[in-house]
């Protein structure tokens, strides 16, 4: 009877359509709606009360975050290989580890909100709406690209999501100005602005902590802390490691970056209290990944494989997830099996479409210069060769 | 009434508790003409004031636009451009900033690319460089480098190049340097009606644009034509304008020199030497068509420019009518006026010599006329 239903659920579930009426047929059947969890304390700065120690984790969202999480670590292993063979040029910075970040995030604001990053950020353009293939063929340089091939893997945009930033901590100010732009038009959301410990050292930061803090402007200041920035552990960057305390008057948050009910639920407190009026948060979230700092870097010269392999094995954030839903019946092993080879065949149809779609045509070279322009002539390699430029 | 020539110094202005430079001494008033024909009406404007005019309607117009920069709001600009738009607009819209340029330049992006109009006004543009990541990668690249996805309406402006007695940290000329990268649009305005013009089409331009204004033009007055004084008077960027037409010589300019070009053209005009003297208006995209225009029909050409001269904007103005169909109309060599190339020193005499005089433009078109 069990392997009947299972079966059919599977059945049902390999559809590209979620048919929630199976499923509740089947939750009904042997799994909880949903179940609570005690999650880790924050540790706090200038704030009197922290996030919520417990949270409910419903069945729904609870497949929902592990099928996204699936989602960006199979993308990010997929990038890997397509790097590997020569399909995806030049940087490429990979987050798998850090899922917890970009899937609990989301999970803790609206579509209607904000985030900008840094160049680490095809996590988090997939969470911020943009499709797999889109993303993968926006790394191979392709037409079909989310940026039309023009941007590859550090300039990603979607709706209210900024990007995909290349220059370290030119993020900061810019995503205080996108929340500038929020409390002037009074629409309620907030920015979240992410950067990296090693970012955390550039003095755009400080400049942005210090005009957020003034203006009251409902930024949430997110250093994604994966203890290296670039090959440079936390100690031999920063006089004071603890990041989250390093907005100075911005009280701040530490949370644990590889649990996504953490993640969610200290994103919730920050983002309301962003809402409230109250000015600038700090989130410092603890996190790690797996990849070297980008393609290029092996990852192992400045941190032993030991520690990689220790993360892997007691951390992963995929892993915790599938351990809290399975130990409480929100979900079963095999269901979830199930998910990852959903995950693997969307992945794989994104990669080869990513490998197969072609290279923007050349004649669009000088398009998108300018926006909002009448067509105008660009300068090629020499004065002969023209490329017209519409916007 | 005559045009009044006046070759006295101005006096020193007190505005407030801030003693402002004398503009240096002027041999022509653009001002003090009264014409009177039945739809002519002309008022005699600074550049200040225009500018001043040109935002304060903007902000009127369009609810998105705001102004931030270091003392803009309760100063009143540290030169006053933008005076009495605090006591207008209120703090919402018109933004003190503390000192950091690259942190303030990047909010303004940000706002931008969220949906506002901001106009982040640099004290200088010598402080720009602090900010110019910002203004290069988050701002002009990023149309581009989204394949069209995120527009940056934003404007950057203050005042640029040479000024008086500053020394070489305050004196440098950014033309070139920002006419350089492409998804930017620079512009330089001359008159008050350039200036106008000019920043209203900025405020109004979907794309990053940035007025390189002159401190020592703010306090010049103008004549604004009637159009002028329209709410909807827009210069369109891109285009140069021929302020004096001519037949013997073309000389292109951009920002103060313009006036000084005019009147090398009026001691010339005395030798029979009629010159065409354009003024610029925009660097970037730069109208070549119009200096081609005027090339061939006056076969000589010389460029001048407050900036250095290596890669400056003479150099590229030249490069452009060798290879277009001008360079078979030049009978000499096109000729370049720029700044010395020194940092700016500080002593009058050093200071008077590293900057174009009208003496060093009439010497270099007689030259080129082999006179």
């Amino acid at each position: 009877m069990k392997k009947m239903l299972t079966a059919a659920v599977s059945r049902v579930l390999s559809g590209v359509t979620q048919k929630p009426a199976s499923r509740v047929l089947a939750a009904s059947c042997k799994y909880s709606n949903n179940a609570t969890f005690e999650i880790k304390k924050c540790d706090l700065y200038r704030l009197e009360e922290g996030p919520p120690v417990t949270t409910v984790l419903t069945r729904e969202d609870g497949l929902r975050y592990y099928k996204m999480m699936q989602t960006v670590r199979r993308m990010e292993l997929k990038a890997d290989q397509l790097y590997k063979q020569k399909f995806i040029r030049g940087f490429c910075h990979l987050c798998d580890g850090q899922e917890a970040c970009c899937v609990g995030l989301e999970a803790g604001i609206n579509p209607t909100d904000h985030v900008i990053t840094s160049y680490r950020a095809h996590g988090f353009s997939y969470t911020r709406g943009l499709a797999v293939r889109s993303i993968l063929a926006e790394l191979t340089g392709r037409r079909g690209g989310c940026a039309k091939g023009k941007g590859g893997s550090m300039h990603m945009y979607a709706k209210n999501f900024y990007g995909g930033n290349g220059i370290v901590g030119a993020q900061g100010p810019l995503g205080a100005g996108v929340a500038l732009a929020c409390k002037y038009k009074g629409n309620n959301e907030v920015c979240l602005t992410l950067y990296g410990d090693g970012a955390a050292n550039q003095g755009q930061i400080s400049e942005a902590y210090n005009m957020a803090a003034l203006w009251h402007l409902p930024c949430v200041f997110i250093c994604e802390n994966n203890r290296y920035g670039m090959g440079t552990s936390v100690e031999r960057a920063a006089a004071n490691t603890d990041y989250y305390k390093r907005g100075n008057f911005i009280p701040g948050l530490r949370v644990d970056g590889m649990d996504i009910l953490c993640v969610r639920e200290a994103t919730k407190f920050a983002a309301d209290y962003c809402r409230s009026g109250k000015g600038p948060i700090l989130m410092e979230l603890l996190t790690y990944r797996y990849h070297g700092h980008s393609m290029s870097d092996p990852g192992i010269s400045y941190r032993t494989r030991e520690e990689i392999q220790s993360v892997r094995s007691k951390s992963d954030p995929i892993m915790l997830l599938k351990d809290k839903m399975v130990n409480n019946k929100l979900a079963s092993v095999e269901e979830l099996k199930e998910i990852d080879v959903e995950v693997r065949k969307e992945i794989d149809d994104a990669a080869q479409f990513a490998m197969t779609d072609p290279e923007p045509p050349l004649e669009e070279l000088g398009h998108h210069i300018y926006s909002s322009n009448p067509p105008f002539d660009i300068r090629g390699a020499n004065q002969w060769i023209k490329f017209q430029s519409i916007s | 009434m005559a045009v009044v020539a006046v070759l006295v110094r101005r006096p020193l202005e007190q505005v407030g508790n801030v003693t402002l430079l004398p503009s240096p001494p002027l041999k022509i008033f653009y001002c003090g003409k009264i014409h009177r024909t039945e739809f002519t009406v002309l008022s005699c404007v600074t550049v200040r004031e225009a500018i001043n005019q040109g935002m304060d309607e903007e902000l009127e117009r369009d609810e998105k636009v705001f102004l931030l920069g270091e003392e803009v709001a309760q100063y009143d600009g540290a030169y006053k451009v933008s005076r009495g738009l605090w006591k207008k607009y209120g703090d919402k819209r018109i933004i003190d900033t503390p000192i950091s340029e690259m942190g303030f330049a990047g909010i303004a992006v940000g706002a931008a690319m969220a949906g506002l109009r901001p106009i982040c006004e640099f004290m200088t543009f010598n402080f720009s460089m602090q900010a110019i990541d910002q203004v290069i990668n988050s701002a002009a690249k990023t149309y581009y480098m989204s394949g069209g996805l995120q527009s940056v309406p934003i404007v950057f402006r203050g005042p640029n190049g040479a000024s008086a007695g500053v020394a070489a940290q305050h004196s440098q000329c950014f033309a070139a340097w920002y006419g350089h990268c492409p998804g930017l649009k620079v512009v330089s305005p001359w008159s008050s009606e350039d200036a106008k013009g000019l920043i209203k089409s900025a405020i109004r331009d979907n794309n990053p644009v940035v007025v390189l204004e002159n401190e020592l033009m703010y306090g010049v007055p103008f004549e604004l034509p009637s159009e002028a004084q329209s709410k909807d008077f827009l210069i369109p960027i891109g285009k140069a304008k021929i302020e004096r037409p001519g037949t013997h010589v073309t000389i292109v300019a951009h920002s103060r020199p313009v006036g000084h070009c005019l009147e090398a053209a009026t001691v010339l005009s005395k030798e029979g030497i009629e010159c065409e003297v354009i003024n610029l208006r925009t660097i970037r995209p730069m109208d070549i068509e119009t200096i081609e225009a005027s090339v061939m029909k006056t076969n000589h050409l010389v460029t001048v420019e407050g900036g250095w001269p290596q890669f400056g904007v003479g150099a590229e103005i030249c490069a452009r009518i060798m290879e277009g169909p001008a360079f078979n109309f030049l009978d000499a060599p096109a000729v370049r006026v720029t700044g010395a190339d020194v940092p700016m020193p500080y002593a009058k005499i050093l200071e008077d010599n590293s900057v174009p005089q009208v003496k060093d433009i009439i010497f270099a078109i007689k030259k080129t006329l082999n006179i």
